[in-house]
């Protein structure tokens, strides 16, 4: 069958078998390998792409139903060759990992979490993650990250200590 | 905020893991993002059955799907290839990657399907049509060792594949000298460890060049080898690939048959093989499980609760085959006695064969049940005396002024503090407030308890218990390397020769040979050649890389260090004790601001007992 996906900002039209999951399909097809295989079958949340901004398993999705939505991988995030997100940096910072394989998807949640609420509890932040699983057991220092980040975003660690919001203005 | 002071400039300081760059960007580099042109897929077939006899194996329908080019069955393979290596003698019990005739629990694998895609194998491996006719099985331990048990292995006669008893000191003697006994039961369930990312293998033959390159998500000692052996190749015909992050392991990234299926599969097919576990594969059939043991313990202690003497009978319930798992009744015998002063033991550990999943290693390799049930023995022996658990562990624990201190089974323990880290457990967790929380749940009718264990846990580079436990194995230590070469610009490259599962080991290495050069560690470049090009390693297992690879790279780049003093004093024409050596540059004491050498210097400027080439090794 015949798909249309736009996936970081940019349209792929792919022929693929109406069951060919929108993991293996990205992986496969797009050579996007940030999203990991990990259960196949929707409990550890390691091939989680950002559907609509949403967090969604691309295990559990067929390529074909991913048509017409705007899909975001963990190759998007970065904001160009060598550098990293936010939410990217504070993962480094934190060392909010150990093997590194749910760190995509855990960082695309991340993102998701803080376009829709810059300042999360460590409640939230938890309930979140919590459709990811990692099994180094690294979830202290994935919280410390996603709570650092949001704190960066928001310009609260800027050199003169203002908050983003009293520097909020024209560009 | 500054730390304490140290004597390091990099070690131990707040700097970022080189690691994490790749992987927050989705840019690690796992099995399964390895492509190479033309590869094609494995499904594998297993059975149903705890055991069956294999009575026909009817590829017809699957091979007749398009897309599908093969279907390998045990048979075939077994002809063309040698048993995986079980350690233990026992040339009756042969482990293979499929089943020959007879299948030993449910999961094992019976047939491999090849196909264009994994989609595609998986369709046709539903299509391999098996007639088993399902056989008398085995699932517990006891009921294995006991006689008049199914055999798994009707060739070996028996379902034992290990019984060895040790006795370390005067075990009766001390035991008809003490007061009080007793005797009771520890049960170890089956444990296993799940990583996120399943096992997986891509294997690839060269017919011309004679040479089969591996990519696979393993943490195995002797991996190459192993392979090699049981493909009948020599070892300089396995080229295993150390460049590939591995997605967690916990000790169960072993991966020897899948291995040496997909190798077998390339040489046989003539394109590239993978195959990556789906997490069904990766729970039943594949590497995951871990000890399964039963202990009778017998103790002997005084009025005070103070453990003199112990009977410790170990039988662990390995599975179908031999995997890692008798050597895992090995290892705590460098650490029998737990943090405790009990002066002798008498252990005798029994492997037995089941019909259930074979065990391999599993994270702290058989130590972790041994802990549980020395831990059990100080709560009984608390309990019996009416003491506090507390108070026994500090009656029987090694104090900090008797180290060295030399255990029943030979292990010297060279250094501890164990009460210290009793007080600071206890004050970090805020034991009194627990203490009451439990009073009041208890109030409450509930059941609430605190559970305390001490963990002591050998670690580095012994592996005395492979001899131990079958003579004939030769391996006592576990070895490390690291090669440390400096270019023509200066630049300083560590090579490592291992994969990693997470441990950070490039941060290590670099951090650690930064810290010897005086160079910041991100100027180092630390890389890993594949197992052609390695020297000898023996994979991070046994929480022994900070201890042999930090102690590898940091003796390399000593003696790096002293070649590049020895380099600058030669071309300074001044004797190395006036030399001074910072940040990679030798001077002159005297006349510091004069001459200053860089490691450049190294490669063009060398005295006539040094040669250009030469490594730095260790």
């Amino acid at each position: 069958m015949r798909v249309e996906l736009s996936v970081n900002g940019k349209p792929h039209v792919v022929e693929v078998e109406s069951r060919t999951s929108l993991l293996d399909c990205l992986r496969e097809r797009l050579l996007l390998n940030g999203a990991h295989a990990g259960c196949e079958h929707g409990v550890c949340g390691a091939c989680t792409v950002l559907i609509d901004g949403t967090p969604m398993r691309s295990c559990l999705m067929f390529a074909v139903q991913a048509d017409g939505y705007v899909i975001t991988t963990i190759e998007g995030l970065s904001p160009g060759p060598g550098e990293l997100s936010p939410v990217q940096d504070a993962f480094c910072e934190t060392h909010g990992m150990q093997c590194g394989y749910c760190t995509p998807a855990m960082i695309l949640t991340a993102h998701a979490l803080l376009a829709g609420n810059p300042a999360p509890t460590r409640a939230e932040i938890v309930e979140a993650i919590s459709g990811n699983i990692c099994r180094c057991t690294g979830y202290a220092q994935i919280v410390e990250a996603i709570a650092l980040a949001a704190e960066r975003m928001r310009g609260v660690n800027r050199p003169d200590g203002a908050d983003a919001s009293a520097q909020a203005g024209p560009a | 905020m500054s730390g304490p002071a140290t004597p390091f400039r990099f070690v131990s300081s707040d700097r970022r893991v080189r690691e994490d760059r790749r992987f927050v960007v989705g840019k690690g580099r796992f099995a399964a993002d390895i492509a190479m042109a033309g590869t094609r897929h494995v499904a594998l077939v297993s059975c149903p059955y705890p055991a069956a006899r294999i009575v026909a194996i009817d590829k017809a329908a699957a091979l007749a799907l398009p897309g599908v080019h093969y279907v390998l069955d045990g048979r075939e393979l077994t002809a063309a290839t040698s048993p995986l290596l079980a350690g233990l003698d026992i040339p009756n019990v042969p482990r293979r990657p499929l089943a020959v005739d007879v299948a030993r629990y449910a999961g094992e694998w019976v047939a491999a399907v090849v196909a264009d895609t994994r989609a595609l194998a998986e369709d046709a491996a539903e299509l391999v049509n098996v007639d088993y006719e399902p056989l008398p099985f085995v699932l517990d331990g006891e009921e294995a060792y006991a006689a008049g048990s199914p055999r798994v292995h009707e060739a070996h006669g028996t379902n034992v594949l290990l019984d060895r008893t040790f006795v370390w000191g005067e075990v009766e003697k001390d035991f008809a000298e003490s007061r009080h006994r007793l005797a009771f039961k520890v049960k170890w369930g089956r444990s296993a460890t799940v990583p996120i990312e399943t096992f997986g293998v891509l294997a690839s033959w060269d017919p011309w060049r004679e040479i089969l390159d591996v990519f696979a998500s393993i943490q195995m000692p002797r991996f190459p080898d192993q392979v090699a052996l049981a493909l009948k190749l020599p070892g300089s015909a396995v080229r295993v690939h150390n460049d590939v992050d591995v997605g967690g392991s916990y000790g169960v990234k072993r991966g020897i048959k899948h291995a040496v299926l997909v190798a077998f599969l390339s040489r046989r097919l003539g394109f590239p093989v993978r195959l990556m576990e789906d997490r069904l594969e990766n729970m039943r059939g594949g590497d995951a499980h871990g000890p399964e043991r039963n202990f009778d313990i017998e103790v002997a202690f005084d009025d005070a609760g103070v453990i003199r003497a112990m009977k410790m009978r170990a039988l662990d319930n390995v599975g179908a085959y031999a995997g890692r798992s008798p050597f895992q009744l090995g290892k705590p015998i460098s650490a029998i006695v737990g943090p405790y002063r009990i002066k002798s033991v008498q252990y005798r550990a029994i492997a037995v064969t089941s019909n259930k999943t074979t065990q391999e290693a599993v994270r702290a390799f058989g130590q972790s049940p041994t802990n549980y049930a020395i831990e059990r023995t100080l709560e009984e022996v608390a309990w019996h005396r009416g003491l506090d658990r507390l108070e026994v562990r500090r009656r029987n624990l090694i104090k900090a002024d008797q180290f060295p201190y030399l255990i029943p089974s030979g292990t010297s323990y060279d250094s501890g503090d164990y009460d210290a880290v009793i007080d600071k457990v206890l004050a970090q967790a805020d034991y009194a407030t627990l203490e009451a929380e439990r009073d009041r749940l208890r109030g409450q009718g509930l059941l609430a308890g605190i559970g305390i264990a001490a963990c002591l846990e050998p670690s580095g580079a012994n592996s005395t218990f492979e001899l131990l436990l079958n003579p004939k194995n030769e391996t006592t230590t576990y070895t490390e390397s690291c090669r440390i070469t400096v270019d023509v610009s200066g630049a300083v490259t560590a090579n490592i020769h291992t994969v990693s599962a997470g441990q950070g080991h490039e941060t290590l290495v670099g951090t650690v040979v930064g810290e010897v050069l005086g160079i910041d560690p991100d100027r180092i470049r630390v890389v890993r050649p594949d197992s052609l090009s390695a020297m000898p390693s023996q994979s991070p297992v046994g929480s022994r890389m900070a201890i042999m690879l930090g102690g590898a790279a940091f003796h390399a780049a000593q003696k790096l260090k002293a070649r590049l003093v020895a380099i600058g004093a030669h071309d300074l024409g001044i004797p190395e004790e006036r030399t001074a050596y910072e940040n990679g540059n030798v001077s002159d004491r005297a006349a510091p601001q004069l001459t200053a050498h860089s490691t450049t210097y190294a490669v063009f400027n060398l005295p006539r007992d040094l040669s250009l080439g030469d490594e730095i090794l260790l």
